[in-house]
């Protein structure tokens, strides 16, 4: 037998249409999550990284002890949570002796493992250690801009899809409309060697330069660090031909009350009320409206005292 | 800025990318190489702004509001693409057969109260439970409720309509196009004969699960640490005993055996060990239950034919009286 099990609450079902696959997505979540073993760098990593994504980033502080990406079985407890906090993308990290400071980014589709680049963390620098101007600081959830410079981007395959994981973390959500004002942060990710990744966090200020386009200024604000290339393992064809499909066509919310015309073109309809002129409150109580004159009329009317029920006939009967 | 041409620029995602930038050699400090590539940054971050900050804006108490293009790097999906819903089982038998769709009117004219009503739910138009007398028709069975006989019908109905809503959820869910807020889960299998819940285990039987465990070892429980009130297991080693097939000592045994039931049954006073009243009695007995299970109505036969019965002759009379009297008085 099966049994229909329905949200119980409105609350809940608004919840799980949160998590219902979209025809256009919103942003993508991301896990930060660790082994059993890190190190205080790879702690402080993890935590700014969470700093940086708040607002669209869970981070699991707990050790987790089944959980090697690479391996197959290892990823079973990785794949539950991407379902059970709605993440596509997570930041593992672990320490090991073969494989210090280790930060594993992956991305999943269909709460499955989609692909995974594995980079270690070198020359690390928290935020506590830059000093500037409190007022550049950007706010949290901003759009940021995106740098990315060096060939290496593009010529070497472990880069290039380094690359496409770190717009898919940074970017956030994909917007329509940008308030300019709201522009304060930038991501700068530069390809120092073939393996080695330079990436680091900075604030923009825009300084005045006589046009429209402000002259744009980089403060580093930190973290900064060091990436580099470890293992990476690119999505199988088929899984990525099925992830790179979208939908074609927007869907198209329903106008209400506008129609098209070929000689007035947009009309729209709008809606009057009744206007229940029984119940309006004049402005100034004229002779007519007064109670006792009103009173009078129904007296003529209805000359002899009649019961209740009679009268409320008369009145059903002068309504209609 | 000559080196403008080269950057790829993504307004959609607000990104920027210099293809053609290398170092020609590495810079010795960290420092050096931490400005370098700021100053890298400024060109790329400058190369956006300008896209940006041409687009056309719509002013706002906030600031300028300008409208991104889509973003061109293709990133893949988080979920799969939202499945269609497939037609439900009505659907299809209606596209084969033409039937359209009609707008309902929401409300309509009642004629049993003479008034507007709702054409659904509680106290809408035409509903069975306002019609106070039903007339009897010619096919009507005697004795039947024609409104129970409503009731149930309507219920049916009702229950038969939740069945297709399932089929056709589980068709969905085949598809994999279930509504996002419905779950469908299993439960349990009714199985007959094991509906009954799990027997408690007795002390009894925890005692012979104990001894055997505490048996198992390779010293048969010998050089085991006894904890402190541990009992002895009850049950050990051998319970049934058998005979020696083969002949020799214990043959004597076995011939003592025999020979004791033997002489039990055939000796002088063997009469005795058979109780014939009682014998008779336990007969009797049975076959009276056989026949009140076979016939309960016709006791009266049953009295009659009570002489087929097997008698002791000494309480004949006495018995055949007091059940001929305790019959009647159960038919009346």
């Amino acid at each position: 037998m099966l049994k229909v099990r329905t949200p119980k609450n409105a609350r809940a079902k608004r919840e799980l249409e949160k998590r219902a696959p979209k025809l256009v997505e919103t942003g993508k979540k991301t896990l930060i999550l660790q082994g059993t073993k890190t190190s205080n760098t790879l702690n402080a990593v993890m935590t700014e990284l969470y700093l940086l994504k708040k607002g669209s980033a869970i981070r699991y502080t707990r050790k987790n002890e089944n959980i090697r990406p690479f391996e197959s079985g290892g990823e079973t407890s990785l794949e539950f949570f991407s379902l059970k906090t709605d993440c596509s993308i997570f930041i593992y990290g672990s320490t090991s002796k073969k494989r210090p400071d280790n930060l594993v980014i992956g991305r999943t589709y269909d709460h499955h493992i989609y692909d995974l680049v594995e980079v270690g963390v070198e020359n690390f620098k928290p935020i506590s250690s830059f000093t500037y101007d409190k007022k550049l600081g950007p706010q949290v959830g901003s759009k940021p801009f995106i740098c990315f410079i060096g060939e290496g981007f593009e010529n070497v395959e472990e880069l290039k899809h380094l690359k496409e994981v770190l717009v898919d973390l940074l970017r956030g959500e994909v917007i329509e409309n940008l308030n300019l004002s709201g522009v304060d942060r930038a991501y700068v990710c530069t390809a120092i060697s073939s393996d080695k990744v330079f990436f680091t966090h900075c604030a923009l200020r825009l300084k005045k330069s006589g046009t429209v386009v402000p002259r744009m200024e980089l403060v580093e604000i930190g973290p900064s660090m060091d990436l580099v290339i470890r293992r990476h393992r690119l999505p199988n064809e088929g899984l990525r031909k099925e992830a790179m499909k979208t939908s074609k066509d927007h869907p198209k919310k329903k106008v209400k009350n506008v129609g098209q015309d070929v000689i007035q073109g947009k009309i729209g309809k709008i809606y009057v009320p009744d206007q229940k002129l029984g119940e309006m409150a004049l402005p100034n109580k004229s002779k007519g409206v007064k109670r006792e004159r009103r009173e009078a009329k129904t007296k003529n009317n209805a000359n002899e005292p009649v019961s209740k029920k009679q009268k409320e006939k008369i009145l059903h009967n002068s309504q209609n | 800025m000559e080196g403008q041409n080269d950057y790829m620029v993504d307004l959609g995602n607000l990104m920027a990318f210099n293809p053609a930038h290398h170092f020609p050699s590495l810079p010795s400090s960290r420092e050096d190489l931490v400005k370098e590539c700021l100053q890298e940054g400024v060109k790329l971050v400058q190369a956006i702004a300008d896209q940006l900050f041409n687009l056309p804006s719509t002013e706002d108490v906030e600031g300028p509001i300008v409208r991104l293009p889509p973003p061109t790097t293709k990133l893949p999906r988080e979920k799969h693409l939202p499945k269609p819903k497939p037609p439900t089982k009505w659907e299809v038998f209606a596209q084969k057969k033409g039937i359209k769709k009609r707008k309902k009117d929401k409300v309509l004219w009642d004629e049993q109260t003479g008034t507007w009503k709702r054409s659904y739910g509680y106290d809408r138009v035409n509903d069975d439970r306002d019609v106070p007398i039903i007339e009897a028709k010619m096919t009507d069975e005697p004795g039947e409720d024609p409104f129970a006989k409503r009731r149930t019908e309507k219920k049916q109905r009702v229950d038969k309509q939740e069945r297709n809503r399932l089929q056709n959820l589980k068709q969905a869910a085949k598809v994999g196009a279930l509504p996002s807020h419905v779950q469908l889960a299993a439960t349990a299998l009714p199985i007959t004969g094991t509906n009954s819940a799990p027997k408690k285990i007795t002390k009894h039987e925890l005692g012979d699960v104990a001894g055997i465990a505490s048996t198992s070892t390779a010293s048969g429980g010998k050089f085991d640490k006894k904890l402190s009130g541990e009992k002895a297991p009850k049950k050990q080693g051998k319970h049934h005993k058998y005979l020696p097939v083969v002949e020799g000592r214990g043959i004597s045994q076995e011939k003592e055996q025999t020979v004791k039931v033997l002489n039990k049954l055939m000796s002088k006073h063997s009469h005795e060990i058979l109780n014939v009243d009682k014998a008779v009695n336990t007969y009797n007995m049975k076959r009276e239950k056989k026949q009140r299970n076979r016939k309960p109505k016709n006791e009266q036969e049953k009295s009659s034919s009570n002489s087929s019965k097997l008698k002791p002759k000494k309480t004949l009379d006495k018995k055949s009286v007091k059940k001929g009297s305790s019959k009647k008085g159960k038919a009346k």
